[in-house]
């Protein structure tokens, strides 16, 4: 469980560090903490993992990853570790997830797949199914962003 | 967007290694051989620009209670924008893509814990009236990276 505090804490962090010399500091009086005791919090939520890391969130499609795509596989539940693992050793997946299926879906595997264009993005779904030998997938572009945002956490 | 040498290695420098102390800018700037005047204008403008998304803690949701999914929707072509602005008035729906499928919009949503999940898939099943929605959560994840390395290519 989180103290009143932490939760203070995870609202002020996710509002965005200021851009000044001191920015715990002016962070720390909004809260009515010292600065000192905000850092060694913020330390401390570090270590135990509620903040999982401290930093820049940084956009990757102004950065040259301009292609990505979902990638969806149809992989046997007992071969599910042994694909998954292969698929995490390509450099160019960023997420690989195993999930439920549901209702007419039947894809249990996730790998989100980096590109500079298009077609990398088809190729690298071809070699990671040669490698797999998993044969049965999709690969899933995004045609329109309609939300992206941070998650604003106790808000309501 | 035009990015220099610089940037690129504090955007590599912020993503993992911002420094947790009283004055952080000064000590990127020692890191890099610049002034700390320097190092908040170019955060500024990579703020600005949106290359950076947000400066600040990236928190993990499960340990502060949140409990996440993937959804999966058959939206017909006509009411995609009427469905998006019911699913994207969730402050918990975090991403929203329309992709190349029959299942074609696929949002990501937070809330704490699955009853506060199941309200929320509840509702939109109702004021947007589709029957194919798939709650597809995670039941093992393999691989999470989010940093990219930015100097290289």
């Amino acid at each position: 469980m989180l103290s009143q505090l932490e939760i203070e804490i995870v609202k002020a962090l996710q509002e965005g560090l200021p851009l000044v010399s001191r920015p715990f500091s002016a962070v720390a009086e909004k809260l009515g903490i010292t600065e000192d005791m905000l850092l060694d919090k913020i330390r401390d939520m570090m270590k135990r993992g509620l903040i999982r890391r401290f930093g820049a969130a940084v956009r990757h499609q102004d950065l040259g990853y301009t292609s990505n795509a979902m990638v969806v596989w149809n992989v046997p539940e007992d071969d599910a570790e042994r694909a998954g693992a292969i698929f995490s050793g390509f450099s160019e997946v960023s997420h690989c997830y195993q999930r439920e299926t549901g209702g007419d879906w039947i894809y249990n595997l996730y790998t989100m797949v980096h590109g500079r264009t298009v077609n990398e993005c088809w190729d690298l779904a071809r070699s990671i199914s040669e490698a797999a030998g998993i044969e049965d997938y999709m690969v899933l572009f995004s045609e329109r962003e309609l939300k992206k945002k941070s998650m604003r956490y106790f808000i309501e | 967007m035009e990015l220099d040498n610089l940037d690129r290695e504090l955007l590599n420098i912020v993503q993992s290694g911002f420094p947790v102390t009283r004055e952080p800018y000064k000590e990127l700037a020692e890191i890099m051989g610049t002034t700390e005047e320097d190092i908040i204008s170019r955060l500024k403008r990579l703020i600005d620009n949106g290359t950076i998304r947000r400066l600040g803690g990236i928190f993990d949701s499960r340990r502060l209670g949140y409990t996440g999914t993937l959804c999966a929707m058959k939206v017909p072509e006509e009411n995609i924008d009427s469905v998006a602005s019911i699913v994207n008035g969730y402050n918990g729906v975090t991403h929203n893509y329309l992709r190349n499928n029959e299942y074609n919009m696929w949002f990501t949503v937070l809330g704490r814990g699955s009853g506060e999940l199941d309200k929320i898939l509840g509702e939109i099943r109702a004021k947007t009236g589709v029957e194919d929605l798939i709650n597809l959560p995670a039941v093992r994840m393999f691989k999470i990276k989010v940093n990219f390395n930015l100097t290289e290519g």
